[in-house]
């Protein structure tokens, strides 16, 4: 299924205090497609979300999205282009109810002005309403985000991105701390997305992997060790001496 | 707005809040003015005076809750912007006495003519006017804030080293305010006013009528401040308190909102300055102590961060045991204020407002209870 590519990372380098987080890695996602990236820890799967969002600039290399040269904007710019991100850690604002946490994801004008004569329209309240039930929130929807379980903290910070509906999700580690239960339905959840916007998820559960069903990218210090499907990664041989020889 | 569309935007604290600050506002003045002295129920002109001060520091107290308690803006600098529009109305009142200071200097007042200054500076000239000094009450808080906050946030200054800076501001302003030569009067100020709009400043009337006017500031600002809290707006700046950089990652431009938001305390604060210099009948270069900024904090913490009418109310009683305290026990004043700081912190991290019931209706502060910096990025 290659369709055009949507998000292109060419020979991206970024170095903490000489340390090379990212090592001239290369990457590109298309439109509609969902990614899986797996690692190591410390393979520098975070640090590339922080460069898509602008969170950190890389100090070499190119990072486009569409037409937008993203190493020149910063995260509100991209994020308003189309660039959600759920974070490693659960970040949803934990002393807002659960419905108020997707209002305030929900796309529309983000200007300060706007914002104080906010109304919302019964449409939006349905747009809501549905999210709260595609993220099985429904009777917390009044709750305070913090009393939420951790595996819930995770479906409202997706739910939160599905509000944005951006064209690009990044999802860092979405079923760190569920269940198996929860970790099946965040996949299944995470494909229904898939249908409509790319997608690109960081996670170390193997099993969530294979359940999402989808080309796999294996970056180990800081650059591309393998791409391919989760099968053919997993006989890889550098794969292999990268995983156990740690 | 009917009764029913007030009580959700105040809450039922804030309700009961704004009731007995009007009871207070038309009851004070009134029992004053229209009861004989020595009778059960008049209330002496010390009072009134003492009284009208307290709303002005529960004014101040609102605006520093209005950005650290909801945006989570420590600001140590509030004192600068309260002094300010202190400074404005001082002005005013300069001009005001005219041809009835000692040296009789129709243009030019007392401390000017002592200098051997020969013409009114430029930067003086307007203040004859009262519409033109209330502008300016607005507009130097304002502005200040709003050159400070554009480069702070612009920068990403947070937390503890924004605090840090907003005291140099304060710090800074201080120490021009006390040159002569900056033409406000260096140490000793502005002060012996003799009327505003025509009233003696000393005049129980006036007295009353300036208590009135500073319960109706802090009730009018009370409910702006609840209006901006309760919108979509209020919500993005509890947002950016507790999550910076998801806020941020929504797509919303932080810098502004925090802008926005630091620039209308600051006004607040400054209206507060302006109704507290005809009270007290003097502003001087102290005000911009940075112990003052503080001890502004410290009310707002005291009384309940993130509530408004806590913040309020912790003024006042504070100020009022300060009051006391400085007549019984001189000495002890520092200690105790000192000593509050630090109970409040560990035990009672949501103030006098958090012993009472129905605080529940407010946002709940973050777990962290009072942290000087941001919530972790
Ligand atoms: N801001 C920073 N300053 C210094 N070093 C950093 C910074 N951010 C990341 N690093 C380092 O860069 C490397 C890559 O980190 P990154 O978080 O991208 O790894 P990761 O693949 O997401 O790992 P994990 O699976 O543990 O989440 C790590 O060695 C980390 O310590
Ligand atoms: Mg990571």
């Amino acid at each position: 299924m290659t369709t055009e590519t949507l998000l292109y990372l060419e020979d991206v380098s970024v170095s903490f205090d000489g340390f090379k987080a990212l090592n001239n890695l290369n990457l590109d996602v298309g439109s509609n497609e969902m990614r899986a990236v797996i690692g190591p820890n410390g393979a520098g799967k975070t640090t590339m979300m922080d460069v898509i969002t602008g969170k950190t600039r890389p100090d070499e290399g190119r990072v486009s999205f569409r037409d937008h040269a993203l190493t020149s904007m910063d995260e509100v710019a991209i994020a308003n282009i189309g660039i959600g991100r759920k974070f490693q850690k659960p970040t949803v604002f934990e002393s807002h109810s659960v419905w108020d946490n997707l209002e305030l994801a929900m796309t529309a004008n983000r200007s300060t002005f706007a914002s104080l004569y906010w109304k919302l329209t019964a449409d939006q309240r349905d747009n809501i309403q549905s999210t709260l039930e595609r993220i099985n929130l429904v009777p917390s929807s009044q709750n305070l985000a913090g009393s939420l379980s951790h595996g819930q903290k995770q479906w409202l910070e997706i739910g939160m991105l599905l509000m944005q509906q951006p064209e690009l999700l990044l999802v860092d580690e979405p079923v760190a701390g569920m269940t198996d239960a929860e970790t099946e339905k965040t996949a299944a959840l995470l494909r229904d997305i898939a249908k409509g916007s790319a997608v690109v998820v960081v996670e170390h559960d193997m099993d969530f992997i294979r359940a999402l069903d989808v080309r796999v990218t294996v970056l180990h210090e800081g650059s591309v060790l393998a791409e391919g499907s989760l099968d053919s990664v997993q006989n890889n041989q550098r794969v292999i001496e990268v995983y156990l020889g740690r | 707005m009917s009764a029913q569309s007030f009580m959700p935007l105040l809450g039922r604290a804030g309700f009961i809040f704004l009731a007995l600050l009007t009871v207070v506002g038309i009851g004070v003045p009134t029992l004053n003015l229209f009861t004989t002295p020595g009778s059960l129920l008049h209330v002496p002109d010390y009072v009134v005076t003492l009284g009208g001060k307290y709303l002005c520091y529960a004014l101040l107290a609102l605006s520093v809750d209005l950005v650290w308690g909801y945006c989570g803006i420590l600001s140590l600098g509030h004192g600068a912007f309260f002094a300010l529009g202190g400074y404005a109305m001082g002005m005013y009142m300069m001009r005001q006495i005219g041809a009835r200071g000692v040296y009789g200097n129709a243009e030019l007042p007392d401390f000017m003519v002592f200098l051997n200054w020969k013409t009114l500076p430029w930067y003086w000239h307007g203040f004859e006017y009262f519409p033109f000094a209330i502008l300016l009450v607005v507009l130097a808080p304002g502005v200040l804030a709003f050159v400070f906050g554009w480069f702070a946030f612009r920068s990403r200054v947070t937390g503890v080293y924004l605090s840090i800076i907003t005291q140099a501001m304060t710090y800074a302003l201080l120490l021009a305010f006390f040159r002569n030569d900056m033409g406000f009067g260096g140490n000793n100020g502005l002060t012996d006013f003799k009327d505003i709009l025509g009233f003696p400043v000393q005049a129980a009337g006036t007295r009353a009528a300036l208590f009135l006017l500073s319960a109706l500031a802090l009730g009018t600002c009370f409910i702006a401040a609840r209006v901006i809290v309760n919108s979509k707006f209020g919500k993005i700046i509890i947002g950016i308190r507790d999550a910076e950089s998801r806020t941020r990652f929504l797509g919303y431009r932080v810098e502004h909102f925090k802008l926005f938001i630091f620039v209308i305390s600051a006004i607040m604060a400054g209206v507060a300055g302006a109704l507290y210099v005809p009270q007290v009948g003097i502003i001087n270069p102290s005000e911009f102590a940075p112990s003052n900024s503080i001890e502004a904090v410290i009310w707002a913490a005291f009384g309940g961060r993130g509530t408004l009418w806590g913040a309020a109310l912790g003024a006042i009683v504070i100020n009022a045991v300060k009051s006391y305290l400085t007549g019984a026990l001189p000495n002890a004043w520092l200690f105790v204020l000192g000593g509050l700081a630090i109970v409040v912190t560990i035990y009672m991290p949501k103030g006098l407002a958090g012993l009472f019931a129905g605080w529940k209706t407010f946002p709940t502060m973050p777990k962290q209870a009072i942290d000087l910096g941001e919530a972790a990025e």
